[in-house]
């Protein structure tokens, strides 16, 4: 079933075009993986999704952004948009405060102060988000304290502790080495099953270990977008062929 | 120190010797000054200080700085509770509300550095004919510290937004990221984030205040006297000793009050750093 429905989206940071007439359906309880080189717009789109844009001044956006075929560019309220569609960043980027408390912070904002019920909050996130062993006994120390991959992975408990349907995930291994990163691509795919995600990746490798569907963006543009096997292994585009071939990017 | 002068000595270049030099002779004449001004005041202080000074009323016999040292206690009280809000609310208007780079940001700004600039004797006239005269407060501990808000608000304005923009950008994202708004991502994340360097101001503040004579000449009035309203006149301790030297009577009884006014200051700075360590480590 289809998740995100884009269409003829036009993306604009004041007169710089970003993203010329995108067009990709998203689908529930996969794994769709955004790949092209530096610049290619694909961070820029999946920021778009939670209209996380809107802080950035000068960006413009035109098309249609459906949602359960909801527009969300709409007449919508951004915050319960953004409850709804969870982000994890390119850095870690844990707030200077307990694990507990870090985790607790989507669901205290969204009204929950009962103690028992953000307990339960907090322990699931973490068992979920596969950092729950790591952290049990020290849940009132900082944060900051953990290290860079189990500090993602606290990210990631931390977007999952407000119950969202869709996770974005933009760049999420890229500062991480590489045990970290094969335990949050075994995250993902234990994910997928109630979520539905979106990751950026610089990791070709990476795409092709834990998505279902692949987009190749170049210079603002959708080249290609397919299967993650078919594409990887008979690109229908010369570009996208001489990207996963590595003969540029 | 040690280890650096060896390394030092294995390198045999006169450039190296001569930096090392300089930083070291300034580094040294910055804490001798110190040293000997602190010492001095203490020398010619610690005599002079009798159980008589803390009585509570000023006679001409007994010149008591205890109404001095409780009205400045109070001032200080009631200038920050003045500022503070005034400043920490105005900064982070500027940084996490104004569009970065607008004509009111650039006004508000150079506006606080202006307000920076101007000597605070000049606030002392400004205060006796606002305060005093023309709202027709009078000299009283209200007028004096309107005055030294307006004194310490770009202070705290500075140091607040320096403070709020080195949070980076990415705690703000991920509150965002999570649902929150403005004013929670604001409350609970920026400001926390934020408070040590706004404790920092603060005990800058505090300096400024506890020292500040010119300011308060013309605005608190010259009587010595506990404080019991806010429209009493009073004087404060950095006040009471420009008095006593001035006079030229009392001037052992002036060095004793500056022994007790560097005790105060230095408790206050403790008591803030006290107060922001306690802060902290809730926070991390």
């Amino acid at each position: 079933m289809t998740k995100y429905s884009l269409s003829s989206v036009n993306l604009w940071y004041h007169d710089f075009q970003a993203l010329t007439d995108v067009n990709i359906d998203i689908d529930n309880n996969e794994v769709t993986a955004f790949i092209g080189p530096s610049g290619c717009g694909k961070s820029t789109l999946i920021k778009s999704l939670n209209r996380m844009n809107d802080l950035i001044e000068g960006c413009r956006i035109t098309g249609e952004f459906l949602l359960d075929g909801e527009d969300i560019y709409g007449n919508i309220d951004v915050n319960m948009l953004r409850k709804r569609v969870g982000m994890v960043f390119q850095k870690p980027n844990p707030f200077p405060m307990s694990i507990y408390d870090n985790v607790a912070f989507g669901p205290r904002t969204h009204g929950i102060k009962n103690r028992t019920e953000l307990d339960e909050i907090v322990e699931k996130s973490l068992r979920d988000a596969a950092i729950w062993d790591e952290c049990r006994d020290r849940l009132r120390k900082s944060a900051l304290s953990l290290s860079g991959g189990q500090q993602q992975r606290l990210c990631i408990a931390r977007a999952l502790s407000v119950a969202p349907e869709v996770l974005l995930m933009d760049e999420p291994t890229s500062a991480l080495d590489p045990i970290s990163t094969g335990k949050i691509e075994d995250l993902i795919n234990e994910l997928k099953r109630e979520y539905t995600i979106v990751i950026v990746t610089h990791n070709m490798q990476q795409a092709t270990r834990i998505s279902d569907k692949t987009a190749f963006f170049l210079l603002g543009e959708i080249i290609e977008v397919g299967r993650t096997e078919e594409l990887f292994t008979n690109p229908k585009n010369e570009k996208t062929e001489n990207y996963i071939t590595g003969r540029f990017g | 120190m040690i280890k650096n002068l060896i390394k030092l000595a294995k390198r045999k270049k006169p450039a190296d010797w001569l930096r090392f030099l300089l930083t070291w002779t300034s580094a040294l004449a910055a804490i001798a000054i110190l040293l000997y001004i602190v010492g001095f005041i203490l020398v010619k202080g610690i005599p002079h200080i009798e159980l008589s000074l803390f009585s509570t009323t000023y006679t001409v016999e007994n010149q008591s700085l205890f109404p001095a040292l409780v009205t400045t206690l109070v001032m200080v009280a009631m200038t920050l509770l003045i500022a503070v809000p005034f400043g920490v609310f105005s900064a982070i208007y500027l940084v996490e509300y104004a569009n970065r780079g607008s004509k009111i940001v650039r006004l508000i700004r150079m506006t606080t550095e202006i307000i920076a600039g101007i000597p605070s004797i000049v606030f002392g006239l400004f205060g006796y004919i606002f305060f005093a005269t023309w709202l027709g407060w009078g000299k009283s501990l209200l007028a004096g510290c309107f005055t030294l808000a307006i004194m310490i608000l770009p202070l705290i304005m500075r140091t607040t937004e320096e403070s709020l923009k080195s949070i980076p950008d990415s705690y703000r994202e991920g509150s965002f990221s999570l649902g929150a708004g403005k004013l929670r991502t604001v409350w609970r994340i920026t400001l926390p984030s934020a408070a040590p360097g706004i404790f920092a101001g603060i005990i800058l503040a505090v300096g400024r205040i506890v020292g500040e004579t010119a300011a308060l000449m013309f605005t608190i009035g010259n009587v010595i006297q506990l404080p019991n309203n806010l429209f009493s006149q009073g004087r404060t301790l950095a006040l009471h000793v420009y008095q006593l030297s001035t006079t030229g009577l009392y001037v052992d009884k002036a060095y004793a009050t500056t022994v007790i006014l560097l005790v105060v200051v230095l408790f206050i700075n403790y008591l803030s750093s006290a107060v922001e360590r306690r802060f902290l480590q809730k926070l991390r």
